[in-house]
């Protein structure tokens, strides 16, 4: 145990004194956050309208009024014609004009033009909008529209504002325990092996599970830490609930460390240099992980073949169960599913890298 | 006289490939053996074997007293052994290496404290206690890894090219260093490309094509192919090679 003990502080050492490293694994995962958090959004924050009515009465003034309090909006400019506008749009700073019928009174009828550059953002903006004036009219003209032939109401549900972020932080904290304990694990038994003191190693007695776990408890406890940043930062600064209970979501997440750190095992007993290792663990983590785990794209909206390969990465399960559990509030049993699938999953890479690795020996 | 390695028709296959083809010998205690041959002759397999890192296909061998086809864990406790890349971690200060390794061999803690103190007086390294091992030079990073390499006393050592890249002077300080380790009493299985460090050997073996073509003392190696160095006799062997480098 002594020995085990004296391999954890050499690893622990490794990391500390690697500036690089460092950087990584601590900066990387509040730095992220904050990117996909505020910028990376297609959320409506502020919509530079401008107005567009040939004649000025008084239902038209009462709806810009309205607009021009929502805070959401901001009146860049009011025109009897639209033509100006396509100037303002093009240039940037319009982002939306709406342009009301000329008889408003007696046919209400508005048209929207949408910057639709973005079309996430425009979309968002058409729907926030159409909202707002459904809302007004339906309230300055109670009853009179019998013809109306039906009447939607939406209720956005778990996610009322439509924040991006919500949907975000659980793709990201996929996306960060993949890089952490896979990449760097794999980068780091690797360099033992490209360095030769690996060689030193397995010619010495030490057990080599002692090696191998030696190398993933300082990644585990790393992990957690990023963990705990993650939470707190959106929690607090990005107002992410966290409704389903943080011990589940914490179990869930360990489950999913441990398969990152076992799936970096596993890497590192195919591969022989860090370049292979890096590139191996961008190509097959981090693309897959970005691109096919729903983090960013809905993995419903893609073509079948892809969704059956999204099936196998283990970030789709751990995402889809985070948001389950971080928004909707669903406890750790009833995201049983995606917990038994990534358990399941975790047992099979461990078992295999560690029957890798010992055949490696041989 | 008791020998601490005894090999007999040891064979390694990879696939057809038979990259140590039935060698045999023995090497007493005490002894600084060289083992030489070039480039995918198959030393370095062969070494491996010994020191418990592969398994043998076949053939028989006893190293410090244990069977390598079972014993091999025993073996690792047993004896030390330095790679053909530098050895250490580069990124620990001296001290945190010795310690590290000399704990892996179970030395315990005071004896660590004790021993590093008379290893780095011995290597004048006492300045360098605290420095990071990047920051050495290579010759020196050698002699740390080397004395590292006999810090748990083991009765043999392997040495995989110890001094490649090495100037001349510090190889010769690092030979006067296994001298003084052979004297205590440890075994040295050294394999090199200089030839002029097998002269400094007591015996050596010559692997060509996977099996070990001449074993002798350099003096008798040289007489009994008439050369005057050991470069000359290990061309006339290497001639009849059949595998490219």
């Amino acid at each position: 145990m002594d020995v085990f003990a004296a391999f954890v502080r050499k690893e622990f050492l490794h990391i500390f004194r690697d500036k690089r490293t460092m950087l990584i694994l601590l900066v990387m995962p509040v730095v992220m956050i904050v990117i996909f958090g505020f910028a990376l959004s297609n959320e409506i924050n502020n919509i530079n309208l401008a107005v567009v009515s040939s004649q000025r009465n008084e239902t038209v003034r009462q709806l810009v009024e309205r607009f021009d309090a929502n805070h959401y909006f901001t009146i860049v400019g009011e025109y009897a014609t639209a033509e100006p506008v396509e100037h303002l749009l093009r240039a940037g700073k319009a982002d939306m004009a709406i342009v009301f019928g000329t008889d408003f009174d007696r046919q209400p009828s508005v048209q929207l033009i949408v910057d639709a550059s973005n079309p996430n953002i425009a979309s968002n903006e058409v729907f926030y909008t159409s909202s707002v004036i459904r809302k007004a009219m339906a309230e300055t003209r109670p009853a009179t529209q019998e013809e109306a032939v039906v009447t939607t109401h939406l209720r956005m549900l778990y996610n009322p504002q439509m924040r991006s972020s919500y949907n975000f932080v659980p793709g990201i904290m996929g996306l960060i325990f993949i890089l952490i304990s896979a990449l760097m694990t794999s980068i780091s038994i690797v360099r033992e092996k490209e360095q030769g003191t690996m060689e030193v190693l397995l010619a010495s007695p030490v057990r080599p599970i002692y090696i191998i776990l030696s190398k993933m408890v300082p990644y585990l406890v790393i992990s957690c830490f990023n963990l705990l940043t993650i939470l707190l930062l959106a929690y607090l600064l990005l107002d992410v609930p966290v409704t389903g209970g943080i011990a589940g979501l914490c179990i869930l997440s360990l489950v999913y460390i441990i398969l990152s750190l076992a799936l970096g095992l596993f890497i590192s007993t195919v591969v022989n240099t860090q370049a292979v290792a890096m590139l191996g663990s961008v190509m097959t983590l981090m693309l897959p992980v970005m691109l096919l785990s729903g983090m960013i794209f809905p993995i419903e909206s893609m073509p079948k073949v892809l969704q059956y390969i999204s099936d196998v990465i283990p970030a789709k399960w751990y995402i889809m169960a985070a948001r389950k559990m971080m928004i909707e509030g669903q406890t750790l049993a009833q995201v049983y599913v995606e917990a038994s699938i990534l358990t399941g999953m975790t047992v099979v890479l461990m078992a295999l890298s560690l029957k890798n690795f010992k055949n490696r020996l041989g | 006289m008791d020998s601490v390695i005894k090999v007999e028709e040891l064979t390694k296959r990879f696939g057809n490939f038979t990259a140590v083809d039935h060698i045999s010998f023995s090497v007493q205690r005490g002894e600084i053996f060289g083992f030489l041959g070039a480039n995918g002759a198959g030393k370095t397999t062969a070494m491996r074997m010994l020191c418990g890192l592969s398994r043998p296909t076949s053939g028989r061998g006893m190293v410090a007293g244990y069977d390598i086809e079972t014993q091999y864990e025993d073996i690792k406790n047993n004896i030390g052994y330095m790679s053909q890349r530098f050895s250490l971690y580069e990124d620990l200060k001296v001290w945190e290496n010795i310690r590290l390794f000399g704990g892996i061999y179970g030395v315990d803690e005071k004896e660590i404290k004790h021993r590093t103190d008379e290893l780095l007086a011995e290597l004048h390294f006492e300045k360098e206690r605290n420095a990071y091992v990047k920051s050495l030079p290579l010759g020196w990073k050698q002699k740390l890894a080397f004395s590292v390499a006999i810090f748990h006393r083991p009765s043999i050592v392997f040495l995989d090219e110890p001094t490649g890249g090495v100037d001349p002077a510090t190889r010769r300080q690092f030979w006067e260093m296994i001298y003084a380790a052979a004297e205590q009493g440890i075994t040295i299985f050294v394999t090199t490309h200089y030839m002029d460090e097998a002269e400094y050997c007591n015996r050596v073996s010559i692997m060509v094509d996977g099996r070990i073509d001449a074993l002798d003392t350099p003096r008798r190696l040289k007489s009994e192919f008439g050369a005057t160095t050991m470069d000359e006799v290990f061309r006339a062997l290497a001639r009849h090679a059949g595998r490219k480098e």
